[in-house]
């Protein structure tokens, strides 16, 4: 008799979503180029050279760190080139080159692939990369120049002149006199800073892809940009032109969109991610307004990153069926 | 009443948490179904719903009449086999089912008449009892898919009211079409089904629920609410977003009542019973007929199909029989199921019996049927936001793996349903039903010791 042929058989379900990881990974890398586009016209073509070192940098160091430990090859995920983007975003443009590729060392080999490759680490590669960079290499890391279109020399960022100013006094004449770029300057992005977090409307365009593409869930951006907004506005006693620099200034939207919301590193459930965006507000208002440090959204995001199973913990969801049982069990409890 | 005619069609008095978007697929929708002719041989298996196992009632040799009983059981949780066809029965012995299990079975050569038994007469039922002794007899189980006895779900008992009853044509599987025809071609046994349930069941209200994206049925199901306003006035039609897993039994309550079934209860602890449409007009076919079920409707589809269609099969019929029916296969196929693709079972090959409680055969080649290579999880939180129950697949996987009962009982596990809807969107095609099922085992398990 033939040998009866058979068909393949699996778990259930038979039929799969077209979602891939790497469909995720190329969405965010979309999202990511408006505001590296504008990093490399607002800093000059030296942002250019920083991106593609970091992203050469952090994809070789993934390649070679799974080749040496004989893991399967997974570059072809994508998510290092997000990681290197994120750093390169994360740096001034006059940053040595020789320190990009220290940063995505750090990131890729420590963060990320001593605690177990893609979906492991818990804190954000990039970030602490950047971290690691700012308090190994202060002097370069916050020397920022002004935009190309403008003149290029060393210049402060606003958010330094913003954390001079004195809250108890006249917010808006002190602003003026601190000789601030107009706000619309500080929407398109022309102002000192690192090359991926000045432009408001390349990061606002990405973040509407992700949203659209249901990459991210919108409560983290929204909760942490939030809470920054409130708290800022408290602090400055309503006065929402000082409100809308904080909001523009650092990193805190190309961090509360892209960073913050790094999957391995924040809450899955929808409360827990709440709870997460408005830690991340909270800290970094603090760090801005009543620390030494200028800008506290890498710090911020990190503890956050830290805390993240112990949100996870605390604000587990309740399944389908559990609250009822519990009172059911209560009311015939009463009722004996 | 005129003037002041209540809306035959209420909306969701609550929406489910979760779910996905499946791409349908009814390919079969507009067909009617087919009667398909006796085959050769059919083979009856002993356990074919949840439960206790019959024992054969006939022995080799013996002569058979449709709608005759050849297994029956003792025990509650058990109902009785007939025969689907006339003829000689050429064995009991073992056979091997879809799930690859193996189970008694009575396989009968079909004289090619399908001779009614004569014994069969419309049941005389009066009230409650009767209902559940009669559905007993006509051998019901839920024709959706789950194969639970009907008869043990009309059982109310006095602490348990029941005060509605959800008729389930949501059909929400892809591909599957048989609730959808039985709305079109069968709605004059629909609609005295409910009228007869709701009144031995003294029901205070009969929800019909259908998804959206059947327009066809839902036209037809309003007239029946339409005609029972001017009667009783307790049947609705409730159109509910096409989204999966709509129809399973849980979502159907939380929907049609907003009653939330307590993990690890039944329906009948909210009051309430869900019944497949194909169930509630067998039940007034058989209180008019008296012939018990011997046949079902099956939707046979899957880009391998040559011709996809509705068919009114004899349970018992071999898969390869259906399939042969319907043409063969146009290309090779890579996966055969039984059910839908979401829920449906996989078989191994086609020399298998079409059960009480299989509404689909599909085949599908290696494109469609979505094969993905698994990657590590990254913690996207995609199954989670897809569980309609809450919980957290990706957790619920690590502490299986750990055999960690305590916490994987914490994390709710065993109110997973298994409906899919955490592999289906799952970016890293993890087989999570698997690990969900190897999650209940380990509680199963640990609840033994």
């Amino acid at each position: 008799m033939e040998e009866q042929k058979l068909f393949t058989v699996s778990a259930s379900p038979h039929t799969k979503s077209p979602v891939t990881v790497q469909g995720i990974m190329l969405d965010v890398i979309i999202a990511l180029i408006p505001a590296g586009i504008a990093g490399v016209g607002i800093f000059g073509l030296r942002a250019l050279a920083v991106i593609a070192v970091c992203v050469a940098s952090c994809v070789g160091f993934e390649a070679l760190f799974v080749k040496l430990l004989k893991k399967p090859m997974s570059i072809g995920d994508l998510s290092a080139v997000i990681t290197g983007l994120l750093l390169a975003y994360n740096l001034p443009v006059e940053i040595p080159l020789w320190m990009c590729v220290i940063g995505s060392f750090v990131a890729i080999v420590i963060v990320k692939q001593l605690f177990g490759g893609i979906g492991q680490n818990f804190a954000n590669p990039a970030i602490t990369a950047r971290i690691v960079l700012l308090v190994s290499f202060a002097s370069a890391m916050t020397n920022f120049t002004a935009p190309k279109v403008l003149d290029a020399v060393s210049t402060a960022t606003p958010l330094a002149t913003l954390g001079a100013i004195d809250r108890a006094g006249d917010i808006g004449s002190q602003m003026m006199a601190g000789g601030l770029p107009s706000l619309t300057a500080m929407v398109f992005g022309v102002r000192a800073g690192c090359i991926g977090e000045t432009c408001a409307v390349a990061l606002l365009l990405g973040c509407c892809w992700l949203l659209v593409r249901r990459v991210i869930s919108p409560i983290i951006p929204l909760s942490y940009i939030g809470t920054v907004a409130v708290l800022m506005l408290l602090f400055s006693h309503f006065d929402l032109y000082y409100t809308a620099y904080e909001l523009l200034s650092g990193g805190l939207l190309l961090g509360a969109v892209f960073m913050a919301t790094d999957y391995s590193t924040s809450p899955i459930n929808k409360k827990g991610k709440l709870v997460f965006g408005i830690g991340c507000g909270v800290l970094t208002t603090v760090i801005r307004l009543f620390c030494s440090l200028p800008e506290g959204v890498s710090y911020s995001i990190l503890l956050m990153n830290v805390l993240c199973p112990l949100i996870e913990k605390v604000t587990a969801p309740k399944y389908f069926g559990f609250v009822k049982k519990k009172k059911e069990k209560k009311a015939k409890e009463g009722a004996a | 009443m005129g003037s002041n005619r209540p809306d035959a069609i209420l909306k969701a008095v609550k929406k489910g948490r979760g779910g996905v978007f499946v791409s349908h697929h009814k390919l079969t929708a507009d067909m009617e179904t087919v009667r398909m002719p006796a085959p050769e041989r059919v083979v009856l298996p002993m356990l074919q719903h949840i439960g206790a196992p019959c024992t054969p009632t006939v022995k080799k040799g013996d002569t058979v009449a449709v709608g005759q009983v050849i297994g029956d059981s003792d025990k509650f949780l058990s109902v009785p086999i007939h025969a689907s066809v006339s003829g000689t029965v050429e064995s009991v012995a073992d056979v091997k089912l879809a799930n690859g299990t193996m189970a008694p079975a009575v396989t009968i050569v079909s004289d090619g008449e399908m001779r009614l038994c004569e014994d069969l007469t419309p049941p005389v039922v009066k009230n409650k009892e009767d209902l559940v002794k009669a559905v007993r007899a006509s051998g019901l189980v839920g024709l959706g898919g789950a194969g639970f006895p009907s008869f043990v779900k009309l059982t109310v008992s006095p602490e348990k009211p029941i005060d509605t009853l959800v008729v389930n044509a949501a059909e929400c599987e892809p591909y599957i079409t048989v609730d959808y025809r039985e709305c079109l071609e069968n709605s004059w046994n629909i609609l005295n089904g409910v009228y007869l349930l709701a009144e031995l069941l003294e029901l205070k209200r009969v929800v019909i629920a259908v998804e959206d994206n059947k327009p066809e049925a839902i036209k037809v199901l309003k007239n029946i609410a339409d005609q029972d306003i001017d009667r009783g006035n307790v049947v609705r039609l409730m159109t509910l977003k096409s989204r999966y897993p709509q129809g399973a039994e849980k979502m159907m309550v939380l929907s049609a009542t907003g009653r939330e079934v307590p993990a690890g209860g039944l329906p009948a602890d909210v009051g309430c019973i869900v019944m497949n449409v194909g169930s509630v007009a067998f039940v007034n076919r058989y209180i008019t007929t008296g012939k018990p079920l011997v046949s079902r409707s099956v939707t046979v589809s899957g880009d391998c199909i040559k011709n996809p269609m509705n068919l009114r099969v004899p349970i018992g019929t071999s898969m390869q029989d259906i399939v042969d029916y319907c043409g063969g296969f146009v290309k090779e196929p890579a996966k055969i199921l039984s059910g839908g693709p979401m829920m449906g079972t996989a078989i191994t090959d086609l020399n298998v019996p079409l059960l009480k409680s299989n509404n689909a055969v599909l085949a599908f080649s290696k494109k469609a049927a979505g094969f993905k290579k698994e990657t590590p999880c990254i913690h996207c939180g995609r199954c989670h936001a897809a569980c309609p129950m809450g919980l957290i697949p990706t957790d619920i996987e690590k502490y299986a793996l750990l055999k960690d009962a305590d916490t994987l009982n914490k994390l709710g596990t065993m109110v997973c349903m298994e409906c899919g809807s955490c592999a289906y969107s799952c970016p890293g095609g993890k087989p999570l039903v698997q690990y969900m099922r190897l999650a209940k085992s380990v509680v199963r398990e640990a609840a033994k010791k």
